[in-house]
């Protein structure tokens, strides 16, 4: 059994077949990877493991939990964090603050009402937010707008804030998209660098092949809907399956 | 101090001096000058300052902190005032039940507008909430009368129950009072041509003003005011943070509508009336120009835009013609028919234009409003001093 299972899902728009009898097993403490070319429903799958759709039938269990019918932060306090495509932080907030509100999600729940003590009285969740930074390399920052960073510490900002939850999964949508090369491979090491540190499964939906390649160990690819492969990246480098879905249908000679 | 930081126990002994010495400093001119209209030491109107200052503080603590915009809050106000009103008609003249009373009513009912409200955001949110105003107002005006007075409002007449205090004398009025003191005891101080009034209500509202404050600076300093932020900020990014963004929202809406419960129950432990149109949805928008005007999202702001706002409509309203007619009168006869004829639309019944233009100048100049306004000429001056290139004019966003 691993840690996120998912069984016949299927979700419909009208008339087009977003995810068709969509099965997916990922493995506790690995890295999972789920490519496809455009349309192939990565996000949907995403957004349906998140609590943002509700799939027409099937299931999706996280931990032997289901996760459907529950809210976005109901799911997150389950274990379950997301990183975004564009990085989703509190812009107008600094970035400490950035990383004091989930520590404070984690410590007390979905809500509570501290609304006469200063923030800073709360030592623990000032210490764990301070030590996230630190880890991230961004307390020199901690002053700063979140908004006015670059789009890389953005992303490490969205990683640290995820982290900081002490999740057991880690979405990613495309970490990487629109990012510099550099920039690209910095997120590739910190993303190899959390899987070495931490007990964490982490399921990432990616184009860049390069990301793909580097980090993970399982691979799902997803066309029109419905999963065509599962298995090693060896095995997906040359699987013609893969090759058809992403160049269009092989030309016998 | 208070477990306030150095910085935020400046700011709160700053308004309490502001407070204490305001028939000083509201009362600069002599007594009898030409410039003495422009005084605005007088206890009906520093007790307005005061209290409207609590509802701006209170609706800032939701549309500053939250970004949502209640266009309904006179409702609460109102709400609170009748609340008061029956406290004194049926118990006591003492202003502590009826000021107690008026929060809570206003509290429970702002926890059901807001219930209801809060099911959709931005543009359709505000207009639930004055679709809910209006609906009190009109209730409060026709259908209700039996418990508002419709048209003619309430106040205390000598034949109420009132249970705790016994029978007054035939005829005589009853007195809004704290333990036996009338809130509108007033001492006179004479300095030279100088008249300096001291009024138990204006202190007694003053007071209450600054323990809101007070509070108002925890709640923004507080681990829950940062999660009300973040709600401005990115909802999203909070759901899928493990917070429900919804119960802080009703609780920052529920707290602004106790403060605006609060400043109704005070304006009627000033002055013992009530009317229907104290929840017409012009006074709702006051409240939200107050705050703009001021600088949402900021401790200190909505108090200046309140402020600034009741003096104008106080003071600028006053100028009439004749007034206009005595600045202009050492001009030359044409001179002097064109300038007041040019000023005339602006003061007297007309102020509402000027608020409209220094609002108008504020919002496109100004976004963060006075307090935007001063740290720029604060940062001007310093930047003189130090000659050090610090990053320019932006606000941090809970000054």
């Amino acid at each position: 059994m691993g840690i996120l299972e998912v069984k016949n899902v299927n979700k419909r728009f009208g008339g087009l077949q977003a995810l068709g009898n969509v099965n997916l097993s990922v493995a506790e403490n690995t890295v999972h990877a789920i490519i496809g070319p455009n349309g192939a429903g990565k996000s949907t799958l995403l957004n349906c493991l998140v609590g943002k759709l509700i799939p027409d039938t099937g299931s999706v269990m996280f931990d032997g939990k289901s996760v459907l019918g529950r809210k976005p932060f109901e799911i997150n306090q389950m274990g379950i964090s997301r990183v975004f495509q564009t990085p989703e932080i509190f812009g107008d907030l600094s970035v400490m603050e950035n990383m004091l509100i989930p520590c404070f999600a984690k410590r007390d729940g979905g809500f509570s009402m501290h609304a006469i003590g200063s923030v800073d009285t709360e030592k623990d969740v000032v210490e764990k937010a301070k030590k996230m930074l630190e880890d991230m390399k961004l307390y020199d920052k901690r002053d700063m707008h979140a908004s006015s960073m670059s789009r890389g510490d953005k992303r490490r900002l969205e990683i640290a804030m995820c982290l900081s939850q002490e999740p057991r999964l880690l979405l990613l949508d495309e970490p990487t998209a629109g990012m510099a090369r550099a920039d690209t491979n910095n997120t590739i090491d910190l993303l190899k660098q959390i899987k070495e540190e931490r007990d964490i499964t982490i399921c990432i939906i990616e184009h860049d092949m390069h990301v793909v390649f580097s980090l993970a160990e399982r691979i799902t690819v997803l066309a029109q809907g419905t999963p065509l492969v599962e298995d090693t990246p060896d095995k997906i480098k040359g699987h013609p399956k893969v090759k058809e879905a992403y160049l269009g249908e092989t030309q016998e000679v | 101090m208070l477990g306030l930081t150095k910085r935020d126990a400046g700011l709160l002994a700053i308004v309490a001096a502001l407070c204490i010495f305001a028939p000083f400093i509201l009362n600069p001119f002599p007594e009898g000058s030409g410039m003495a209209q422009f005084n605005a030491g007088y206890p009906d109107l520093m007790q307005r300052l005061v209290i409207f200052g609590i509802f701006a503080i209170g609706f800032n603590i939701l549309f500053g902190l939250t970004g949502y915009l209640s266009f309904g809050h006179a409702a609460f106000l109102g709400v609170g005032s009748y609340a008061a009103i029956w406290m004194m008609k049926l118990l006591t003249m003492n202003v502590i039940p009826a000021i107690i009373i008026s929060v809570l009513v206003a509290g429970l009912f702002s926890l059901l507008v807001g219930y209801i409200s809060l099911r959709r955001s931005g543009i359709y949110f505000s207009i639930l909430t004055l679709a809910f105003a209006q609906m009190s107002y009109a209730l409060a005006y026709s259908v209700l009368t039996p418990i508002t007075g419709g048209e003619t409002g309430l106040q205390p007449k000598y034949t109420d129950p009132r249970i705790l205090d016994g029978a007054l004398e035939g005829g005589a009025t009853p007195q809004a009072n704290l333990f036996g003191l009338s809130m509108k005891s007033s001492t006179e101080l004479n300095i030279g041509d100088w008249v300096f009034t001291f009024n138990a209500g204006y202190y007694i509202a003053a007071f209450v003003m600054l323990i809101a404050f007070y509070l108002s600076i925890r709640i923004f300093r507080s681990p829950f005011g940062m999660m009300l932020r973040a709600v401005k900020s990115n909802q999203q990014r909070m759901n899928y943070t493990g917070l429900n963004s919804k119960p802080y929202t009703l609780a920052a809406f529920v707290i602004s509508g106790m403060y605006a419960g609060l400043a109704g129950g005070l304006l009627v432990a000033m002055d013992t009336q009530v009317g229907a149109e104290r929840m017409f949805w012009t006074a709702s928008g006051e409240v939200v120009i107050m705050t703009i005007l001021g600088g949402a999202g900021t401790l200190i702001g909505p108090v200046l835009g309140a402020g600034l706002i009741k003096y104008m409509e106080n003071i600028v309203s006053k100028i009439n013609k004749t007034v206009l007619e005595q600045w202009f009168a050492f001009m030359p006869d044409g001179i002097e028919d064109l300038l007041v004829t040019l000023v005339y639309p602006f003061v007297g019944k007309g102020w509402h234009l000027t608020l409209g233009l220094v609002f108008m100048l504020v919002v496109i100049f100004l976004p963060g409003g006075l307090v935007e306004g001063g740290s720029r000429v604060g940062n001007m001056f310093r930047r003189k001093k130090t000659d050090t290139d610090t990053p320019a004019g932006k606000t941090t966003p809970a000054e």
